[in-house]
């Protein structure tokens, strides 16, 4: 399969974007660099293409029903206008994927899904909505999407629209609205640890949106943002990446997101196995770690306890913010603690870290 | 792109300052603007020995771990201890202050291997493998 461009890959390449593949994409990686990007948008903001995302639309008199038994997070508990976080799971509490649920209103979800997981997510959908009064609709190609990050992101903003957005709370929605004249739907989410924005908009309308976007944000430092910032702030953040952190042989309590996982509701994909590991604890877990000892610890690395391999790093990076070498590693449970110290396999050597908490990186404020 | 014309290079994209039998190496600009921002450099213990093609070193940047292969054979004398705590320096003086290590040849011979400024340029023209 050759790898697919976003309608702002034109883009992309202006701004001096390093393009790489990912998830059967053609993204820019970075554009003036990784660690300059990621400072952008911690301390100001950037502005990213995450066009690459998957959109499926929920409708039917049995779309809450449906949504319930599919994901594990409680879609009954939103308003319309809510977005919720939300894993996916199989039966035996894998994870099928991780997502984001907009309710349109009781009858009708809007679901954004990771890039990587479009076509098995769509199967899944599918084949689970057998007996539901549902209607799905895949509207990945024809949905662009922008994400404004960073503590400036709403003083852009208010640039762009007379809505009054910086009245939207973190995880609310508004369906339509016009920003720089284009009608967009914008939530209070993202996937970076700061405030910010995500645009869905016309995909011939999402350069446009881009440029306007960035000329608004150029008095505040604003920055174009590659994948690879993408990756450490939700990294510092301890926000799960599918593939990494979530798998299908990750549950989402392993993951350490089990306030996603509604065990209240009625029954769901999965709940038998996640309620278990609920209450008696899973077997094995992601912890957070530092490196004590000089290295980057990368995903797949061995963790080495007493000589024995107790776990492999999911996702290792130096941080940015924190500026120290951090980690995110699925180990047994009991290894888990904060506090305990295990090793890291680098290149045959072993290279001391210690479990340190979770998230690593929290913004100040709200 | 910056390539000085009075060091030789390797296809791998180090570069090598000749000094008598002893030779500084280090990564090209070509090399570390593929790499973007370096933030760890592994660097080997002073007496190691190595040999052409053979990596001696890791340089990380914050997506990428890459091998650095020694572009000739011989005996480790000097490591550039200052790359431990900035390694940026790689990125901000590739030819300069970010050498990685001074090494004592084995085989002078080996030299003309390398390639001069002008080849490298070529080879960089040619898409950089």
């Amino acid at each position: 399969m050759t790898a697919m461009k976003t309608p702002l890959y034109e883009t992309h390449l202006k701004y001096g974007g390093k393009i790489v593949e990912f998830g059967g994409w053609l993204l820019p990686v970075q554009y003036a660099g990784i660690l300059e990007e990621h400072k952008a948008v911690r301390e100001k903001a950037g502005l990213f293409d995450v066009s690459h995302m998957g959109e499926v639309l929920v409708k039917g008199l049995d779309a809450l029903a449906f949504l319930q038994k599919v994901v594990t997070n409680d879609v009954a508990a939103m308003t319309d206008h809510k977005a919720q976080y939300t894993p996916m799971c199989y039966p035996d509490g894998g994870t099928v994927d991780d997502l984001l649920i907009y309710r349109r209103s009781m009858n009708e979800y809007f679901l954004v899904i990771n890039a990587a997981n479009i076509e098995k997510d769509w199967q899944w959908l599918q084949e689970n909505s057998a007996g539901f009064a549902v209607e799905l609709t895949n509207l990945s190609a024809e949905t662009a999407e922008l994400a404004l990050q960073g503590p400036l992101a709403e003083t852009i903003l208010r640039t762009l629209t007379e809505v009054p957005v910086e009245q939207l709370g973190y995880y609310w929605f508004i369906p339509e609205l016009l920003v720089a004249g284009k009608k967009v739907m914008l939530s209070r989410t993202g996937y970076t640890g700061e405030d910010g924005f995500e645009f869905y908009c016309r995909p011939d309308e999402a350069a446009f949106l881009w440029e306007a976007i960035m000329e608004a944000g150029k008095p505040y430092g604003l920055m174009p943002a590659g994948l690879g910032c993408r990756d450490t702030l939700r990294f510092e953040a301890a926000l799960p990446l599918y593939g990494h952190e979530l798998s299908a042989t990750i549950t989402p309590i392993e993951a350490g997101i089990g306030k996603f996982v509604a065990l209240d509701k009625e029954d769901f994909n999965g709940r038998a196995v996640l309620a278990e590991q609920k209450q008696n604890g899973p077997r094995r877990k992601i912890a957070g770690f530092v490196l004590t000892g000089r290295g980057i610890a990368r995903a797949g690395y061995p963790v080495i306890y007493e000589g024995r391999q107790i776990g492999t790093v999911t996702t290792g990076s130096y941080a940015p913010t924190l500026e120290q070498n951090i980690g995110l590693a699925l180990v047994e449970a009991e290894y888990a603690g904060v506090g305990q110290t295990f090793a890291v396999e680098i290149r045959g050597k072993h290279i001391p870290a210690e479990v340190i908490k979770k998230p690593f990186y929290h913004r100040k404020g709200k | 792109m910056n390539i000085p014309q009075e060091l030789k290079y390797s296809k791998d994209h180090e570069w090598v300052r000749i000094d008598g039998n002893r030779v500084t190496v280090g990564i090209t600009d070509y090399a570390q603007a593929q790499l973007g921002d370096v933030v760890f450099v592994e660097l080997p213990e002073p007496g190691t020995e190595v040999s052409t093609g053979a990596g001696f070193s890791v340089v990380e940047s914050v997506k990428a771990v890459s091998d650095i292969y020694a572009p000739v054979s011989g005996t480790v004398l000097e490591v550039n201890e200052a790359l431990a705590d900035a390694p940026e320096i790689v990125n901000q003086s590739p030819y300069e202050d970010g050498w990685i290590v001074v090494i004592e040849l084995a085989d002078e011979a080996e030299l003309d291997e390398l390639l001069d400024s002008e080849a490298y340029e070529e080879l960089l023209a040619e898409g950089g493998q």
